[in-house]
């Protein structure tokens, strides 16, 4: 394994500023986290993983509300993305989401619960097979995971179960951008006597029907669910549709 | 040499510990027969321990009337001694303006006094207590040892309180929290503002409905002008003789949803919200950036919410 390994490294090294290449590595994990071993034998076993500053986790240090912890994950700077899995190490359900860049830059931004203190990740398998993982630590108080949704406590959101909202921005700084919300309780089934319902699987379409990006969620995204996405101007209308794991389907337009 | 080396421990322990939990806690006359704890415009730590708001005394012809009990049991036995410093009549009634943890887990030391709050108050005390009690010790240490919730045992409301011989008028507002509590001392003059007014230290807003507060702002600012008002209160932060706490705290939550709103329209996700440096005139305002920052955590998403919403 530590052959292949290094030989990516090297290759990878080539491209990179001298400064990024010399935070490459291929073993130890910088988060220091009891732990990696697990996640890495869940999430990436068996491919060559490095630790790579390109792929960017962005998260507070410290968490105000646990409920709603706002990870931002932006990999655009590596080419040839096949998948990227989030994951944290100390969660009751490690597993946050995955998702596919296909037509759209592999960024993405929504919020997770978090259970107690732990290291947010970002594994993004490239198209040679290896993983690059980035990270980084969350402190946090804790309860997100098995505090109840604000929705277990009111009949009403029923009355809106998977509807959208979303905006797209054609001009300004965020010229590009699209941002979503779903109703949906995304109940963990941690809570004694409320099971696990949450959205499973939404597809980000454009007009032409080319599919720009697949994302799967779990458990530990929050509440009424935010996404960011950069899917570029000039684009037109965007689909976002998909369904929970009660079978509930939505189907929303994003106009431009 | 052990028992030398032993003794050097121990005196070493004892002066890394020298943590006496003493508040240190002088009552401060604002106005006659009133006087006010002052605790310093920080977070809740282990070296302040929980001293960071302000409580405050009013001692009337035939006893005296207490406004909130602080951050902890220790905080409040600590204030019962300090007050019995300045005057030997009794306590007769506790008052805790709302429900946040530095203003009511004194009330223990209280225990045997009517210990009165807004229903909604009391409500939320009963309700959230022990929550934010587990918080206080995580932040405190061991400040809070002993410290328990003492639900208030009596419901005030609008209007008139004849009590110690002074007449109290209880001003019931809101959006600091659910309920809030300000009290005027007529006698005096004395505002006791409660958190809805903060001084020379950013505003918490765990539990703000920001448009009632900035409505129970401009009612507070109303009875500053009245001829017989002379001291403001504020929850946190020096006591005033004028409103500048209130347009203070109006300052900041007009420029923090402004900020918050303008920023869900643009399109920022939160942890660019998150990453905004406080506009220069907030520079150095005491627990300015952290503050900033749990607002976000608590406002942005219905901001976010209000800006997707209108772009269906």
């Amino acid at each position: 394994m530590k052959y292949p390994l290094t030989i990516a490294a090297i290759a990878l090294a080539a491209l990179m500023s001298p400064a990024e290449a010399a935070a490459l590595k291929d073993g130890g994990d910088p988060l220091a986290s009891a732990r990696w071993t697990d996640m890495e034998k869940t999430f990436l076993a068996g491919a060559p993983v490095l630790f790579d500053p390109r792929v960017k986790v962005v998260a507070p240090s410290t968490a105000e509300n646990p409920m709603q912890v706002p990870v931002t994950v932006d990999a655009t700077a590596l080419p040839g993305i096949v998948e990227v899995v989030v994951f944290a190490d100390f969660n009751p359900i490690v597993q946050v989401l995955r998702f596919f860049p296909e037509e759209a830059p592999a960024y993405l931004g929504f919020r997770v619960k978090l259970q107690q203190s732990s290291p947010v990740r970002a594994a993004v398998k490239t198209s040679d097979g290896v993983w690059h993982v980035g990270g980084t630590w969350v402190n946090t108080v804790g309860g997100g995971c098995t505090a109840p949704s604000a929705a277990a406590a009111s009949p009403e959101w029923q009355k809106r179960l998977n509807e959208v909202s979303g905006r797209q921005w054609s001009q300004g700084p965020n010229a590009g951008r699209v941002r979503l919300r779903i109703v949906h309780p995304m109940d963990t089934g941690l809570v004694a006597g409320t099971p696990a319902f949450h959205i499973e699987e939404i597809n980000f379409t454009d007009t032409a029907g080319r599919r720009l990006m697949r994302v799967q969620t779990y458990e530990p995204v929050s509440e009424n669910p935010v996404f960011t996405l950069q899917r570029g101007v000039g684009g037109g209308a965007l689909e976002a549709s998909g369904r929970d794991n009660n079978g509930n389907l939505f189907k929303a337009r994003i106009e431009q | 040499m052990k028992r030398l080396l032993c003794l050097l421990l121990v005196l070493l322990a004892g002066s890394l510990a020298a943590d006496d939990f003493d508040y240190r806690l002088v009552a401060q006359p604002v106005a006659r027969d009133v006087y006010v704890f002052i605790g310093k415009t920080e977070d809740f730590d282990t070296i302040n321990g929980g001293n960071i708001v302000n409580t405050g005394f009013i001692v009337g012809t035939d006893g005296i009337v207490v406004i909130d009990s602080g951050p902890s049991l220790r905080y409040g036995q600590q204030m019962r001694r300090a007050i019995a410093r300045v005057s030997d009549k009794p306590v007769l009634l506790v008052i805790n303006t709302h429900h946040h943890p530095d203003h009511f887990l004194g009330n223990q030391a209280f225990a045997d006094v009517p210990i009165g709050a807004l229903a909604d108050t009391r409500q939320g005390i009963a309700r959230d207590g022990d929550a934010f009690a587990e918080n206080l010790f995580r932040m405190s240490g061991n400040w809070m040892k002993g410290t328990e919730v003492q639900v208030p045992n009596r419901t005030l409301s609008a209007g008139k309180l004849a009590v110690a011989g002074r007449s109290l008028r209880l001003i019931a507002l809101d959006g600091h929290t659910g309920a809030d509590l300000a009290v005027f001392d007529e006698q005096s003059g004395t505002l006791f503002a409660g958190d809805l007014a903060f001084n020379g230290r950013a505003p918490t807003t765990p539990h703000a409905q920001v448009a009632h507060w900035l409505a129970a702002l401009d009612q507070l600012e109303k009875l500053t002008r009245e001829s017989d008002f002379s001291v403001l209160v504020p929850g946190h932060g020096a006591v005033t003789h004028d409103a500048a706490p209130i347009r203070q705290t109006r300052d900041w939550l007009n420029w923090l949803t402004a900020s918050l709103r303008e920023a869900a329209r643009a399109g920022l996700d939160m942890n660019e919200v998150l990453a905004r440096p406080l506009p220069p005139v907030y520079d150095g305002l005491p627990v300015g950036a952290a503050e900033y920052r749990r607002s976000v955590g608590h406002l942005f998403p219905a901001f976010e919410q209000d800006a997707l919403e209108s772009g269906r």
